[in-house]
């Protein structure tokens, strides 16, 4: 008689395939994208061989465009059509950006997040990062051979809810399924921590090209907990470049400039930059338009005399994160350098000097925001077992409601981490009050106009009580993206009302659509088709999942009528899959969704049960 | 069947008590996030991938609570049906409130003189003094049951965990150029 086999818990019985998955990291300067293969996390490169793209596209009268090295070296050429740091837009209004003028876009103040008037038209910043995902998409699909299941894409720590809402607005007009966005600093702690089996506390320094973030994380047995971060989304590699501009004009008694000599004068201030990680003297020479000829010499020192205060302006929000943390730079048991900036000899030694020890550079800091997104993305695509590492991370910047006074109250202090939810009740300052506004805000200070506007919406149906005697309950949620959604009700006579608002900033249903139509007309492709591809992928899913929870759980869990009914609509999903109607695969989809909840609310007791057996049990060993 | 209205303890199958081990928190909350954390069911079906964030927020807040000296003794207090922080509740002794505003002189004081040096010494000072009310708390509550006076300690409490926020912000407006 054949020996019964016994699965161990929480592994699928059912081998599968390999999914196609890849780690983003969407940055302001540079993009990259990773997979995992055979195991070990690699950047995948373009055709001639190089790993970075240029986070540059440029956009042509047809509505075509470039994306990249050629982007770049056209820059100068087309500034108006050709957008550079387009990261630093994101989720941003008009005035969110003092340096609007100096910029050589047109743009257009659109509610929420400005819009560039560009030769093919008006452009959101959404479209024109998702011109930079469609680039890496191909780019990884064509390396892999295959349809990507999904993508883990990198938002700065410091990113607020606005900046991450078009983060995945972006990734969904490119027609990538986002697994997860994930905090930069995290994805390099994770790329370092598993390589070298870290345990402790450990800082990640990212100075990239326009933006600074600092986390402190702590590692603890495959866990890896976020403590605090905090940042500044207006300091970079860039605000090098400028002192160095800055030290050229003032050298050569130049003052006013053309835009390209401008263009041309910081591309040299840039090369002059990095050439000085490796030469303690560099060169600088160029013609500009009118004829002059600047030729200088930089050294290392007068480099590092002009730029000290830039490097003193990271160790700020060092000092706050540690503060938040409750840690002291000793406490801090290794130091991981981030972004192309943190090769500068000097911020390296400001570094160490700050937290009294060597900081890690041994991984490319170009790359390792990407590795460790694409190992990410290889543990949620479902390609390891349960006992990978976990990650706990948090919300930036505090989230609050406007009260009376244009005052801020805080719902959910910063640095708690995700994905959460908080209730705090509210009530009526009018007798008879029938409605109540509700503004959400994202920020640390105390004066609503001092924080970000997230969204605005109104409780309606209020039943009529005097004034304070309603009890408006507003409740907060954040999920593991790091989004928020927040809810309403009305609590004190069983009279619910009740409002779910997305906020304002992100994109509509409608709106995404519109874009793919148009994106789709330029490329003669075919929406239907992408729809039915889009619902069967998602209808695969859930068939799959599925089939391993019934594997896994069905003869525990499920009565034996109730494994019937699962599997029937099991059944049909699949016959749906096998068709190619779109609403049969949609309602198939739905009908094993809604089928599912209750073994799907069985396993979750499950698993918290288990997890609290193996804690008793340890503790009782000791 | 396990319901989303456990106690927080017994969520971390824990014993109510304010003294409290916080390695053994931090193993049980990493433990169970471990199972339940929306991570793990990435590739799951939409009713489990829902289930699994409502979960974790649901322990999040658990342990939010848990860690923090405060929050615990409030909630505990709660579970006893006192609110320790009811609006009504506002009378502190006469000594207590002197000694309140004698840390605000001196925050004030070293505040206006821009002396760093004054407010570690502030911290370290308010922070010796935050241990002494714990351990005030953690006889009355554990030991005592005395949840009166445990309520009275908890309202000292939380004026010296707001004069430490504010010495924090001092702190950090005089590291602020
Ligand atoms: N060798 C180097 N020395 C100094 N700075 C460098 C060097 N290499 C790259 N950089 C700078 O790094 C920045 C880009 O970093 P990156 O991490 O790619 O940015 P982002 O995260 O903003 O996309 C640019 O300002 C670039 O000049
Ligand atoms: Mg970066």
């Amino acid at each position: 008689m054949a020996l019964l086999q016994i699965a161990e818990p929480g592994l699928s019985t059912a081998p599968h395939e390999h999914r196609l998955a890849v780690g983003i990291d969407l940055g302001t300067t540079n993009s990259l994208v990773a997979t995992v293969r055979n195991g070990i996390a690699v950047v995948l490169n373009d055709e001639h061989g190089r790993p970075l793209l240029p986070s540059v596209v440029r956009y042509h009268r047809d509505g075509s465009t470039v994306v990249g090295y050629e982007a770049q070296t056209q820059a100068s050429r087309d500034p108006h059509n050709t957008i550079v740091s387009v990261k630093r837009f994101m989720g941003r209004g008009l005035k969110d950006l003092p340096d609007a003028t100096t910029l050589p876009y047109q743009f257009v103040d659109a509610p929420g997040m400005v819009q560039i008037k560009t030769v093919a038209g008006v452009k959101s910043p959404v479209e024109v990062s998702a011109e930079i995902l469609k680039v890496l998409k191909a780019r990884a699909e064509a390396a892999l051979g295959g349809e990507l299941i999904g993508a883990v894409i990198t938002v700065p720590a410091y990113f607020d809810d606005a900046q991450r809402q078009a983060t995945k607005d972006a990734a969904r007009l490119a027609g990538l399924n986002v697994l997860r966005l994930l905090n930069e600093p995290t994805a390099a702690a994770i790329a370092y921590g598993l390589d070298n089996a870290a345990e402790g506390i450990y800082a990640v320094y990212d100075l990239g090209g326009g933006t600074f973030d600092i986390s402190i994380l702590r590692l603890t047995k495959g866990v890896f907990e976020v403590m605090a971060t905090n940042g500044d989304s207006a300091l970079g590699g860039d605000d090098f470049d400028r002192r160095i501009y800055c030290w050229m004009l003032e050298k050569s008694g130049l003052h006013a400039i053309g835009d390209h000599d401008k263009a041309l004068l910081m591309g040299k201030a840039r090369e002059a930059k990095e050439a000085l990680t490796e030469h303690p003297e560099v060169r600088i020479t160029a013609v500009l338009s009118g004829g002059e000829l600047i030729d200088l010499a930089l050294t290392e020192q007068a480099f590092n005399d002009m730029t000290e205060s830039l490097v003193a302006k990271t160790l700020l929000p060092c000092r706050k994160a540690l503060r938040d943390a409750g840690l002291r730079p000793d406490d801090v048991k290794g130091v991981v350098m981030v972004g192309g900036s943190t090769r500068i000899p000097r911020i390296q030694a400001a570094v160490g000097e700050f937290f009294g020890q060597t900081p890690l550079t041994n991984l490319d800091p170009d790359k390792v925001v990407a590795l460790g997104a694409a190992m990410q993305a290889n543990v949620l695509a479902g390609n390891k077992g349960q006992d990978d590492w976990l990650l706990l991370d948090v919300v930036p910047l505090s989230l609050g409601i406007e009260t009376m006074g244009g005052l801020t109250e805080k719902i959910i202090p910063r640095n708690s981490t995700i994905p959460l939810a908080r209730a705090q009740e509210f009530t009526t300052y009018k007798d008879g009050q029938s409605a109540m506004a509700i503004h959400v805000v994202q920020g640390e200070r105390e004066l609503v106009a001092d924080c970000r506007s997230l969204a605005r919406f109104e409780l309606r149906g209020i039943p009529p009580m005097v004034a304070g005697a309603a009890r408006i309950r507003v409740t907060f949620q954040v999920d593991a993206d790091g989004l928020l959604s927040v809810t309403a009700r009305e609590m004190s006579t069983g009279v619910e009302s009740h409002v779910e608002v997305k906020p304002s900033y992100g994109l509509t249903d409608d709106e995404v659509a519109r874009m793919l139509q148009d994106s789709y007309a330029h490329a003669q492709d075919d929406m239907a088709a992408r729809n039915l591809a889009e619902a069967k992928v998602d209808g695969r899913r859930l068939a799959e999942a599925t089939r391993n929870a019934l594997a896994e759980d069905g003869d525990n869990l499920l009565t034996a009528e109730e494994r019937a009914a699962i599997e029937s609509l099991l059944q049909a999903l699949e016959m749906a899959l096998a068709g190619d109607d779109l609403q049969a695969v949609k309602r198939a989809t739905d009908a094993l969704n809604k089928g599912t909840v209750e073994f799907a609310a069985r396993r979750m007791d499950a698993s918290v049960k288990r997890a609290l057996r193996g804690h008793r049990l340890e503790e009782i060993d000791v | 069947m396990l319901d989303f209205n456990r106690n927080h303890f017994e969520l971390f199958g824990l014993s109510p008590a304010f003294a409290l081990s916080r390695e053994s928190l931090e193993r049980a909350y990493r433990d169970i996030q471990a199972e339940i954390h929306p991570d793990r069911f990435a590739h799951a079906g939409e009713a489990e991938q829902r289930l699994a964030m409502q979960w974790t927020a649901r322990v999040n807040e658990a342990y939010q609570t848990l860690r923090q000296p405060f929050e615990r003794a409030r909630y505990l207090l709660e579970l006893q049906g006192v609110h320790a922080m009811d609006a009504r509740n506002t009378a502190m002794p006469a000594d207590f409130l002197v000694q309140q505003m004698e840390w605000r002189e001196r925050l004030e004081e070293a505040r206006t003189a821009k002396d760093f040096a004054a407010l570690q010494r502030m911290e370290s000072d308010t922070r010796a003094q935050a241990e002494r009310l714990e351990r005030q708390l953690a006889e009355l509550l554990d030991e005592r049951q005395d949840y009166v006076q445990a309520a009275e300690v908890l309202r000292k409490y939380r004026f010296m965990d707001k004069l430490r926020l504010e010495i924090d912000q001092a702190m950090e407006e005089l590291d602020t150029p």
